[in-house]
């Protein structure tokens, strides 16, 4: 346990400090946002009805953005292979690193949920239903994405190819996430039903997230 | 005193601690004269008392401007003359003009609300201030994503460069991008004939934000070269001979 | 307590870097792998740590304890120095001390031993090459392991950082610690040599 928290505390440190990324996950999703009425025009009504999956998109794309180091920065300086050396299991490792990384770079993102509501006139209830889903929802892009950042350290690519990867998985989330916040806000589903299975796929992820990632690891590593 | 006799950091912190304080006793007092005078000021006949968020909504919005201006010329001496100071003043210049961005914003917001009745209206202005906030960020990031202050400040004075000659045309696309979309909805804030009562008021507050922002630049660019001298001191004692 | 291994093959990119290798070396005991560039030192003590899996052949441990796999009781010291340049000197150390687990030694103590204690709260990111070597060397004291294994633990060490070295491998292996240290060259301390990589 001191192992995991270690580790936790130094993710988050080093993320945080001069040279982190993790308020740049954040102004990346503001930019995103500010970017679609310029693409969609000024419609206040249209930009409303638009606002959940602008918003959603936004979240996935700057969390998405923030993983490619998860584990590049780690292999790039051989704290890898102590990592793998440990005593701790490899998949309680990642688990750990993943919440590190959500807790620094995934939240600050719901954080900023409701000043982007703002800019795209979404009321309280819409708002407070996008960060609610977004707050069950985020886990599993990390949790998913972070398979894709053990495979891309594996095969010394990042960037691009972690997005072609990971994208694909992270559909569901985006449907669940987007049409529980719909119903939160106008109906005719109730919300109960897409926010569990919501709930269901991040539960899911946070079990086969570290068990892929730290399979892709130990087999991957030279 | 020319800028030759500034270019010595030690020098400049002598003088900016013989300056300092009058210059924020004078920023107290005009601000505390130009608050008074706004809060003085009659109610405008359409908009009411909410036209006094004008007097420090307008002085933030051409601040966050001229802080621009400023690390642009910064950035001049950054990459042209290479004057000592010039990186310092940029680096510390970006954050005070993204708060004055960020209020400019902020007030501009809460007066849309009573206008608009949202608070936010993707009007022409407020989206020009808005991406422009979202430059002073993108800078601070790329201050914030290099260690060594000396290697971030060229690229920043590029960016800061090529930011001062995108800023019109990012203001003339969103102009046009405005008006082609919602013709009749710009509401026209203030307008250019300002009653003498709104005017006076006015620009005390704007000489005083200006004074404010002086203020507050020496006072930031005194701290970044204490930071530097910090570093520099740190990385003397870290290449001091291992036992 | 004996590290042995025996016929180990390795292969690395579809290319057989060697096989049918026999070591072995006991508590209190150096071994020296010299040989060619390319011949494979380092896959060697990655094969031996666990961060690459061999071809073929066998490495065991016999005596050590029981319930920890040969990774968990071995420090490896690569040619990366693992250290994170945002954090000081002290949390570099501290982490990896607190992440290794086991028996812990001061960090102060660890870092006076590699004559860094005087940058304790600089940020690694103001060392120098040689620096940061004597700090991954502190992470070999800090936390305790019975295996050192070494990837041209020299490298980068001026001489009075070789001989400072040297010193704690004899403590090391006087305490029945084992080190296979590969090498170009020589350790400062006595030690069996293991040649790979000669062409028949």
């Amino acid at each position: 346990m001191t192992a995991l928290a270690a580790l936790i505390r130094r993710d988050i440190k080093i993320a945080l400090r001069v040279g982190g990324g993790a308020l740049i996950g954040v102004l990346f999703f503001l930019t995103v946002v500010v970017l679609m009425p310029f693409a969609v025009g000024p419609d206040l009504a249209l930009l409303t009805r638009l606002g959940p999956a602008i918003l959603w998109l936004g979240a996935l794309l700057a969390s998405l953005l923030t993983l490619d180091r998860l584990f590049m920065a780690d292999h790039e300086d051989g704290s890898l292979d102590l990592i793998v050396m440990s005593r701790t299991p490899l998949e309680l490792t990642c688990a750990a690193k993943a919440l590190a990384h959500w807790l620094a770079a995934g939240l600050p993102l719901i954080l900023a949920t409701p000043v982007l509501g703002l800019l795209l006139n979404l009321d309280a209830t819409a708002t407070s239903a996008v960060a609610l889903t977004l707050l069950a929802g985020t886990p599993a892009l990390t949790f998913t994405g972070m398979i894709g950042a053990a495979l891309a350290v594996t095969l010394h690519r990042g960037g691009l190819l972690l997005a072609v990867l990971v994208l694909p998985l992270s559909i569901p989330v985006l449907i669940f996430g987007v049409a529980a916040s719909q119903a939160a806000i106008s109906g005719p589903l109730s919300f109960g039903t897409p926010f569990s299975i919501l709930c269901a796929l991040s539960l899911v992820s946070l079990v086969i997230g570290p068990f892929a990632a730290a399979a892709s690891l130990r087999h991957g590593l030279d | 005193m020319t800028l030759i006799d500034l270019a010595n950091p030690t020098r400049f912190l002598t003088l900016t601690a013989r300056i300092l304080p009058w210059l924020a006793a004078a920023t107290a007092i005009l601000l505390l004269v130009g608050l008074y005078q706004a809060a003085m000021a009659p109610d405008d006949y359409q908009q009411g008392s909410t036209v006094k968020i004008m007097f420090v909504h307008v002085p933030n919005a051409w601040l966050a401007m001229f802080v621009w201006g400023v690390m642009s010329l910064a950035a001049l001496g950054t990459l042209v003359w290479r004057h000592p100071l010039a990186d310092v003043a940029a680096k510390a210049a970006a954050p005070i003009g993204a708060a004055f961005t960020f209020l400019a914003l902020v007030t501009g917001s809460l007066w849309g609300r009573p206008m608009w009745g949202t608070y936010w209206e993707w009007d022409a202005r407020l989206t020009s201030v808005l991406i422009m906030f979202l430059m002073y960020l993108g800078l601070i990031a790329l201050w914030r994503a290099v260690e060594d202050p000396s290697r971030a400040a060229r690229a920043a004075a590029i960016l800061t460069l090529v930011g001062a000659l995108n800023l019109p045309i990012i203001k003339f696309s969103v102009d046009w991008w405005n008006t082609l979309h919602q013709p009749a909805s710009v509401l026209r804030m203030g307008g250019p004939s300002l009653d003498r009562a709104f005017l006076i008021p006015l620009l005390v507050m704007a000489v005083a934000f200006s004074l404010l922002f002086v203020t507050l630049h020496l006072a930031a660019m005194r701290n970044e070269i204490l930071r530097r001298r910090v570093r520099r001191l740190q990385m003397m004692q870290a290449g001091r001979r291992s036992a | 307590m004996r590290l042995s291994g025996s016929g180990v093959r390795c292969v690395r990119g579809g290319r057989e870097v060697f096989s049918g290798l026999d070591f072995a070396a006991s508590a209190g005991e150096a071994l020296a792998v010299t040989g060619p560039n390319g011949s494979g030192k380092t896959s060697l003590l990655r094969l031996i740590a666990g961060v690459l899996t061999s071809a073929g052949g066998s490495i065991g441990l016999e005596g050590g304890e029981q319930e920890l796999t040969l990774a968990e009781q071995a420090h490896y010291l690569g040619h990366r120095d693992a250290l994170k340049p945002a954090l000081s000197v002290a949390e570099n150390l501290l982490f990896w001390q607190e992440f290794l687990g086991g028996e812990a030694c001061d960090i102060a103590e660890s870092l006076t031993a590699v004559g860094l204690d005087h940058a304790t709260h600089l940020p690694a990111a103001f060392l120098s090459a040689g620096q940061r070597r004597r700090l991954s060397i502190a992470r070999l004291l800090a936390a305790r392991r019975p295996i050192w294994l070494l990837d041209e633990p020299t490298n980068a060490l001026d001489t009075s950082g070789q001989a400072l070295f040297a010193a704690l491998m004899t403590d090391h292996l006087a305490r029945g610690g084992l080190i296979i240290a590969a090498t170009h060259a020589p350790l400062g301390i006595a030690a069996r040599e293991l040649r790979i990589g000669i062409s028949e």
